[in-house]
């Protein structure tokens, strides 16, 4: 079992003409993925590597029966590409594209407010279920089958984790990157929802970044409605306060958002906090070990 | 991005944001000309940097001049345009090094009445832009919300509507504004909520926002900053950035495409993604070292912005050893290695060299490297690098 994607999901890349598009398609097929296709507007009818190219998401969907679309468009079309999505119907979007303006975002997290679409990202680096579908641009062969959820606000450092994960023998279930971005399409409660409803998953890792308080909101979730064992890392708790032209930043969101704070947070509502980013497999066996006795 | 004050003014203004009548002035002749030109009994003299806490702060080359000064006649303004111009203006957000002052706004003195507080963010919460009130204006945002939470005052804006009317009238009663003033402060709360959308803001400040005797809302101060992403549809904002008010090597890591933050320590870190740059970060602190540098490649970048990456890091004087860690993703193993190979080439490395590679490409990656034959210490995981490269300095 998994969250979100398995070996039943039909993706379309969006921008799949592009260079990161074909190259991480292609990865995607190659890991097993069933890759139906791509949107490039104004090339379709044609082909690239054996992938069909469709003008739109609606011709895709109809002629595909894709249920997961892979957004790869250069940022100034990435909210364009993600509202074409659901409009088409998709159920999931996952978009990778790094630096789309923020106001877009705001515009498109107002439509899926009231929509049947779960977009994950922007900026983010995908979703895999090991061994069954891989929906983004992480390496595969560093994932294993498991049971255990893994969610991220940081690309890369989800790698590493991962990478821990699989060096002590803990598989995982799916593996969601959430995005670096201000507004983005999912969060941890979202995310932690859907594992803890998960039979498949069994344990829970969270990597979370200083700023904000997303991770603050996650430990009270934490507390309240998760029953499986839950590990966390927070990056940054050695990065100097940076200066700022302002002060409305921080204020809005209630607290500071340092790590001092989501660290503490998180251990109130029993999570087991790894001290190095080099401790977050460890620190995912011992909060097993810990609900196990 | 950041601007100065008078040219978030001229914006304002433009957008039908009240701002009072001000003048640019960059030589003490012209100071003294803007104070009869605004022709009223009092004017003030505003150093110009992209720093809060002017009106505190003092002058390294004068420390009894204020950063703001509030002048009576042509001739005083000329005097402290003369200690201001050319000076270097400490505040609390400048750290003690300062910023140069090479430009003032003299600006017309006003009968204040009321001193409030407006910001507008992105909050990612309420996944939009909000509008932050307070009936504190001078004061710190941070210490308002810190001792008095009940004080601060919020409207969230619509996107596409921008602020409503009848939000900007409630704000204005909840700020206890009466008569003409709330006419004034509809306006000007909604002009300005417009205008934060229609720049592509990614915050805005005014504080202190002033109401006048004569029941007017004015921007007294103005701080904006604008979304980088966004400026591909703001052709003209690009003129107004300030390049003397940014870091050189940042400057250049910006114009390469790099995510770059100049740290004090000494060593040069270059990583894939923001999270692991950071963490590597911590994890260099946590063995005894201190990191030169937070500089994140991104998952795009190709081989000649590596290599500029590589150059910026070795041009840092203070640099006395490089740990490279990749978890290649969208980024491969391999463009980093060929970069790498390239810097040893044309640039040079006098200063021991830690590689870390993991992900996309790694197998031809570490082929590369082997090939070489350049003098690299390799690492086998996070801890074992972090180890490796602080283990460079002491030996």
């Amino acid at each position: 079992m998994s969250i979100l994607a398995d070996r039943n999901t039909k993706v379309i890349c969006q921008g799949i003409t592009g260079k990161a598009g074909l190259f991480h398609s292609q990865k995607c097929r190659e890991y097993g993925t069933q890759m139906v296709g791509g949107v490039t507007p104004g090339k379709g009818g044609g082909t690239v590597d054996g992938f069909p190219i469709f003008n739109t998401v609606a011709e895709a969907v109809d002629k595909t029966g894709a249920n997961a679309t892979l957004i790869f468009v250069p940022p100034p079309f990435c909210g364009d590409a993600i509202l074409e999505a659901e409009a088409a119907g998709i159920p999931l979007i996952i978009a990778i594209t790094e630096g789309t303006p923020v106001l877009d975002m705001v515009r498109v997290h107002k439509k899926l407010l009231h929509s049947r679409s779960r977009l994950i990202g922007p900026n983010c680096p995908g979703i895999i279920t090991p061994g069954q579908a891989k929906i983004g641009i992480m390496p595969g062969y560093i994932h294993k089958p498991g049971t255990v959820g893994l969610m991220s606000r940081s690309g890369t450092l989800t790698y590493e984790a991962v990478w821990q994960l699989t060096n002590l023998g803990l598989g995982q279930s799916t593996c969601v990157g959430l995005g670096g971005d201000p507004i983005v399409g999912t969060s941890f409660i979202d995310c932690l929802q859907m594992f803890q409803d998960d039979p498949g998953t069994e344990a829970i890792l969270m990597m979370g970044e200083i700023g904000g308080n997303a991770e603050e909101k996650a430990a009270a979730f934490i507390r309240d409605y998760v029953s499986k064992p839950v590990a966390a890392f927070i990056a940054g708790r050695t990065a100097p306060p940076g200066r700022r032209m302002g002060h409305a930043g921080a204020i809005i969101s209630g607290g500071s958002g340092t790590a001092t704070e989501k660290v503490a947070a998180l251990e109130a509502a029993g999570v087991v906090v790894a001290e190095s980013p080099a401790d977050m497999g460890t620190a995912m066996q011992r909060a097993i070990a810990r609900r196990k006795r | 991005m950041k601007i100065h004050e008078y040219q978030a003014k001229k914006l304002l203004a433009t957008a039908g944001v009240a701002v009072p009548r001000g003048v640019v002035v960059r030589t003490t002749d012209e100071a003294a000309q803007a104070f009869t030109e605004l022709a009223g009994p009092i004017a003030v003299v505003k150093s110009q940097i992209h720093a809060g806490g002017r009106g505190k702060g003092r002058f390294k080359e004068h420390p009894q001049q204020a950063g703001v000064v509030l002048v009576r006649s042509a001739a005083e303004a000329s005097d402290n345009a003369a200690r201001m111009l050319g000076g270097t203006l400490v505040t609390k957000q400048t750290g003690p090094e300062g910023k140069q002052v090479n430009v003032l706004f003299v600006e017309q003195g006003l009968e204040i009445a009321r001193e409030l507080y407006l910001g507008i963010v992105v909050d990612r919460e309420a996944g939009g832009p909000v509008l932050i009130m307070s009936s504190e204006g001078g004061m710190e945002i941070e210490e308002v919300a810190a001792h008095s939470p009940e004080k601060i005052l919020r409207e969230p804006i619509d996107v596409d509507c921008g602020l409503h009317a009848y939000q900007a009238r409630n704000m204005a009663f909840r700020l206890g504004l009466e008569g003409g003033a709330v006419r004034s402060a509809e306006k000007f709360l909604r002009q300005m909520s417009r205008f934060f959308l229609d720049s592509d803001c990614s915050m805005a400040e005014i504080n202190p926002l002033v109401v006048t005797k004569q029941g007017e809302m004015l921007a007294l101060d103005a701080k904006v900053t604008f979304d980088d992403n966004a400026l591909f549809r703001h052709e003209a904002f690009k003129e107004l950035r300030d390049l003397s008010e940014e870091n050189e090597m940042e400057v250049r890591a910006g114009n390469t495409g790099l995510s770059f933050v100049k740290l004090d320590g000494n060593i040069g870190c270059l990583v894939n993604g923001a999270g692991l740059a950071m963490s590597t970060m911590d994890l260099i602190k946590l063995h005894g070292g201190e990191p030169a540098n937070f500089l994140d490649v991104g998952g795009g970048a190709n081989v000649d912005q590596v290599t500029e990456a590589f150059r910026i890091l070795l041009a840092d004087k203070h640099v006395r050893a490089v740990l490279v860690n990749i978890f290649g993703g969208i980024m491969k193993c391999d463009t980093i290695v060929e970069a790498l190979l390239t810097a040893y080439e044309k640039v040079g490395f006098d200063v021991p060299l830690v590689v870390r590679l993991e992900g996309t490409n790694v197998e031809k990656a570490r082929e590369m490297l082997a090939a070489s034959g350049r003098d690299i210490i390799g690492a086998t995981d996070l801890t074992d690098a972090a180890k490796k490269v602080v283990a460079t300095l002491s030996g």
